[in-house]
């Protein structure tokens, strides 16, 4: 395996540690140690439990010895998105009103990852309540994009792909309401997959959006992902929404993809996800990447889905209605922040709420509720509301008339490459365009994965190739992610992230 | 199409029914961006007629039973354990009488 464990994909650390070449103590020591190097500027990770990371790291060592993997990724460590609780872990997601908090429970994928064996490193930084496109939405501060410190990592997930992206971590989870695993991919040159809607437990997530709200790998390579997918997934009694189906053949489909052999397989380019918004070298990527596809065997046609130019907007009223309802919750009684009111003598329950409320969450998160409530209110139901679960159907027919045609769809992940830093905070409009490709997959319930398709010309940052499928064809976006990944690998002569410039620290470059 | 111009007691009313005190200074910086949102999100009036259903949820919901059987939840510490304050093995609160609702 490489000499540095770090850089290395999940999979070849599994293939590592069944070899006997490494041990789980040894990569989790690695990956905290480039955590301590380089995230005091990259600030990946709310919070870092290395002690508890290295004696699940011992764990898997003596599950090893004993001839007894847990699965074949025991002993590979994970990060996780700081909106999934975890037992005995600060689960903050990115808020004040939050802040300290330890969940008495662990949420179902984190259940299965320690299960599985993985060794968890830490908490990732995120867009508080996973609101925004960018992470400085967090109460505790941006994460930085490794490709370039001043910018944006993409939210709301931005700490998991940064964490992926700098080497600190091989795998970390994320979730996925309006494109907070894939965006962050694609502006970091780094792997997301959304799966479909239920085809992963919810149980144990932060609601944002409970309609749209999906958990997914983040991750460097697609084979990883598909591993990681495969640990997490499944049937979850303790989700409602779960799909009542096994989930097998994502790891088969990554590799039958990476053979680079696209024969038969139906590609459609939606028309409504390209042109004017994108940025001239995220199309130019976009464009070679689908070139590459038909090499490899695929017949590309062009599709029309003419609703998704209605989907930012019924997006952003179907969101904030459901999470003004979901962060009702939060009302200082059972958990969380409490503030007194200043000057109030014996503050009621209702004034102590208020207050805690204006302390606790910031002005997206108040942005959302309000217009939630707005939407919500009983005269403007109907014109709103109403409308926008009417457009959802139309994004719906749209995408069955597609998939009737084709077998994945594809465009552009974001629109444009990571921008700087505070550039777009105080415009709320400008920062929701950056999910314009992203959504109707949300509002569809349907699977999605970016993978990078190279740098932008104008910029030399990341760009990403979004691949969207049927209702439980994850496989497909695995496949067809794999092949593309693989034929640009080649074509650039190493993978993407070789190019990222080197973090320097304080003592030096790494 | 509805008029998506948000008025500043409009923004006032909102936060009230939202449970949020916002201070003048807070009401200053959101009521305009309030209006903004709104309007850019106005354009989905008309848009589907009256014979297309509603989409609430992706998939098809069904209710999910279980079967009725004990099992281990929460001990009280666990559950008061993030609580703000608590009495007695009980969620300790503000006052909640006595208010104007």
């Amino acid at each position: 395996m490489s000499t540095d464990a770090t850089r290395s994909s999940a999979a070849a650390l599994a293939a590592a540690l069944a070899a006997g070449e490494t041990t789980s103590v040894a990569l989790t020591q690695a990956a905290l140690d480039r955590t301590a190097a380089v995230d005091g500027s990259v600030r990946a990770y709310l919070h870092v439990d290395a002690e508890g990371a290295l004696a699940q790291a011992a764990a898997s060592d003596d599950r090893r010895a004993a001839g007894q993997p847990a699965s074949p990724l025991d002993g590979v460590p994970v990060a996780v998105k700081d909106v999934l609780a975890t037992q005995g872990l600060p689960t903050t997601c990115g808020s004040r009103i939050l802040e300290g908090w330890r969940p008495p429970y662990d949420a179902t994928v984190v259940t299965r990852l320690r299960a599985a064996g993985l060794p968890i490193l830490g908490k990732t930084n995120m867009d508080e309540f996973a609101m925004g496109s960018s992470t400085e939405h967090s109460a505790y501060g941006p994460t930085h994009n490794p490709w370039d410190l001043d910018r944006i990592p993409g939210g709301s997930g931005g700490g998991s792909a940064a964490a992926v992206a700098s080497f600190q971590a091989p795998l970390a989870l994320g979730t996925d309401t309006g494109g907070s695993i894939r965006q962050p991919g694609a502006v970091t040159g780094t792997v997301g997959m959304k799966p479909t809607y239920g085809a992963v437990s919810r149980y144990g997530l932060v609601a944002l959006a409970n309609s749209l709200d999906q958990v997914g790998p983040v991750t460097r390579t697609v084979e990883d992902a598909a591993m990681l997918h495969e640990v997490v997934g499944g049937h979850d009694p303790r989700d409602s929404t779960s799909v009542v189906q096994p989930l097998t053949g994502l790891l088969d489909a990554a590799r039958q993809g990476a053979q680079g052999d696209l024969t038969g397989v139906r590609v459609g380019v939606i028309r409504e996800l390209g042109g004017e918004g994108y940025q001239a070298g995220v199309l130019a990527r976009f464009t070679e990447t689908v070139d590459l596809l038909v090499g490899a065997g695929a017949e590309v046609v062009e599709v029309s889905c003419p609703s998704f130019e209605h989907a930012l907007a019924a997006y952003y009223l179907i969101l904030p209605a459901e999470a003004s309802s979901n962060l009702a919750k939060f009302d200082a009684m059972r958990y969380g922040l409490r503030v007194l009111p200043e000057g109030v003598d014996s503050p009621s329950a209702e004034q102590v709420m208020r207050a805690s409320r204006d302390a606790g969450f910031g002005d997206e998160v108040k942005r959302r509720i309000m217009i939630g409530t707005y939407a919500l209110s009983s005269g403007y139901y109907d014109a709103y509301y109403g409308q926008a679960q009417k457009v959802r159907t139309l994004i719906s027919r749209d995408f069955a008339a597609a998939f009737e045609q084709v077998d994945v769809l594809v465009s552009p992940t974001a629109p444009t490459t990571a921008f700087k830093l505070g550039e777009k905070l105080d415009d709320p409009i400008a920062m929701y365009l950056n999910d314009l490709a992203t959504i109707p997959a949300n509002l569809a319930g349907l699977p999605g994965i970016s993978v990078p398709s190279g740098l932008a010309d104008e910029d030399g940052l990341p760009a990403g190739f979004q691949v969207l499928a049927p209702a439980l064809a994850d496989d497909r976006c695995y496949r067809v992610g794999a092949a593309a990944e693989a034929l640009l690998t080649q074509q650039w002569g190493g993978p993407l992230l070789d190019r990222a410039p080197a973090l320097t620290t304080p003592g030096g470059s790494l | 199409m509805p008029d998506a111009r948000i008025t500043r007691e409009e923004v006032r009313h909102l936060a009230d029914l939202a449970r949020i005190d916002l201070d003048d200074a807070e009401l200053d910086h959101l009521a305009p961006q309030l209006s903004v949102i709104l309007e850019s999100v106005a354009s989905i009036a008309g848009v589907a007629g009256d014979d297309v259903p509603p989409t609430s949820h992706p998939l098809p919901l069904t209710n999910v039973f279980r079967a009725d059987v004990v099992e281990p939840g929460l001990t009280p510490e666990q559950a008061l354990g993030g609580a703000p304050e608590t009495e007695q093995q009980r969620f300790s609160v503000p006052r909640i009488l006595g208010d104007e609702q």
